[in-house]
């Protein structure tokens, strides 16, 4: 226990089932981003995956929108300490972009329109664990919420979510995303409070 | 280092306005500190209840002091405390400072455009300070985009640095103005007349509210300044730092 600040009461709950050490609840959706908003139409929209044999695939926005569909209800955890509880989104399970791919790579580099990279491994975005999403609530997501689509990996901290995503590229070794290279935790596992590197 | 929480002292308190204060905190060792660097703060209730918050650095003193302005959120369950409450002689954990994005370094030479909304210039003011401190000849511009005269932060020593050359301060005031000065939000006319042109390729550090910084970044886009010279950090209402 730190230091008892005798006048602090905390106003929120305390126990709250699903949220992690250090989190508290937002009713709102707030924003975060390094920079301005990139504003990507459908048209003009491609999702790129790289191999790690160099061979790329390409998805423009209907060949993205033939692949299977899943509804999905998670809660979000942003290292900033907020966490947004039952959210509803929809998306494309990353497994779906792997169909036919055979690789040893065991990490991924997401890229990103605006240029925000985040690294993960794959036994993080495989196994119905993330997906790109392109509606939240029921509507198309909204640019400042990383529209046309971003992906979503609910079990880690937000910033791992990259908004504006266009592209996988498998790597052979982790190496550090944009805000994994600027002191934030290679993997932000929100349980193990994985904030800071 | 920056993962470890720190028992820093409250050595001094001083109310920026009615609902805003800058909060004086030394910390055990000296700090390494950027500025637009933001710090944890965590505070533990008598039941062992603890809350989290991060506020911006609005400047340090070397070797181990550094200054968070606060603004009470009417709702927040932390602000409140530290605005209201929180005295000289009190302690609190801090981890940090950490960011490595949202920062000024004083080896860049680029001129630097400041454009902060309300409680979003304390970040700035950081960048402000350091600029300052290291007699640096880049110029620097701050557009300060606040409700009133009295909810403005640093005011007086916004005005004592804008006798540099190098510095300047616009005030754009949205709900009531002095005597004299236009009231009204930010617009994309009067943000073109008052920041620095995108032919001197300034960096430009935009901070608000979320809506603020999407409209000013936005606009700062079709005034030709590149997206990769905008960095922008975001109070998203009730999520950034209650």
């Amino acid at each position: 226990m730190g230091i008892v600040s005798s006048g602090f009461m905390g106003r929120r709950k305390r126990e709250v089932p699903g949220l992690p050490p250090g989190q508290y609840v937002t009713e709102g959706f707030p924003v975060l981003s390094a920079g301005p908003t990139p504003k990507i139409d459908r048209d003009e929209w491609v999702f790129t995956f790289t191999s790690d044999n160099g061979n790329s695939r390409h998805w423009n926005w209907n060949g993205f929108m033939s692949l299977p569909q899943e509804d999905i209800d998670v809660d979000l955890h942003c290292v900033t300490s907020w966490s947004k509880l039952g959210t509803h989104w929809r998306g494309v399970p990353v497994d779906a972009l792997f169909t036919h791919v055979e690789t040893d790579a065991q990490f991924a580099l997401f890229h990103c329109y605006g240029g925000y990279t985040t690294n993960l491994p794959l036994r993080d975005v495989l196994g119905g664990k993330a997906w790109i999403a392109h509606q939240f609530d029921g509507e198309d997501l909204e640019p400042e919420h990383g529209g046309p689509a971003r992906l979503l990996v609910p079990h880690l901290y937000l910033w791992k979510s990259a908004k504006w995503v266009q592209g996988l590229e498998l790597i052979p070794e982790d190496r550090p995303g944009f805000w994994e290279s600027r002191g934030y935790h290679l993997h932000g596992d929100p349980w193990r409070e994985e904030r800071y590197g | 280092m920056s993962g470890m929480w720190r028992v820093a002292d409250v050595v001094g308190v001083h109310e920026e306005t009615t609902t805003a204060r800058t909060i004086r905190l030394r910390l055990p060792e000296p700090v390494r500190f950027l500025a637009g660097q933001h710090v944890d703060v965590r505070l533990t209730a008598p039941d062992g209840y603890q809350a989290v918050r991060s506020y911006s650095v609005a400047g340090a003193t070397p070797p181990d002091s550094l200054e968070i302005t606060v603004d009470e959120l009417p709702d927040g369950e932390v602000s409140p405390y530290l605005v209201r409450d929180l005295a000289v002689g009190d302690q609190l954990e801090v981890r940090g400072p950490v960011g490595g994005w949202f920062v000024w370094r004083p080896e860049e030479t680029s001129p630097v455009q400041l454009v902060g909304g309300g409680s979003g210039v304390v970040p700035l003011m950081a960048m402000v300070r350091a600029h300052a401190m290291a007699g640096h000849p880049a110029p620097f511009r701050l557009l300060y985009s606040v409700r009133a005269p009295e909810s403005v932060f640093f005011r007086s020593e916004l005005e004592t640095l804008a006798r540099d050359d190098t510095f300047d301060v616009t005030y754009v005031y949205t709900r009531r103005a002095p005597d004299g000065e236009p009231v009204g939000r930010l617009d994309a006319a009067t943000l073109a007349a008052n920041v620095l042109n995108s032919g001197s390729d300034p960096a430009v550090y935009v901070c608000g509210a979320t809506g603020f910084v999407e409209a000013v970044s936005g606009w700062l886009v079709e005034l030709g300044h590149s997206p990769d010279r905008i960095k922008t950090e975001r109070y998203g209402g009730v999520g950034g730092a209650s």
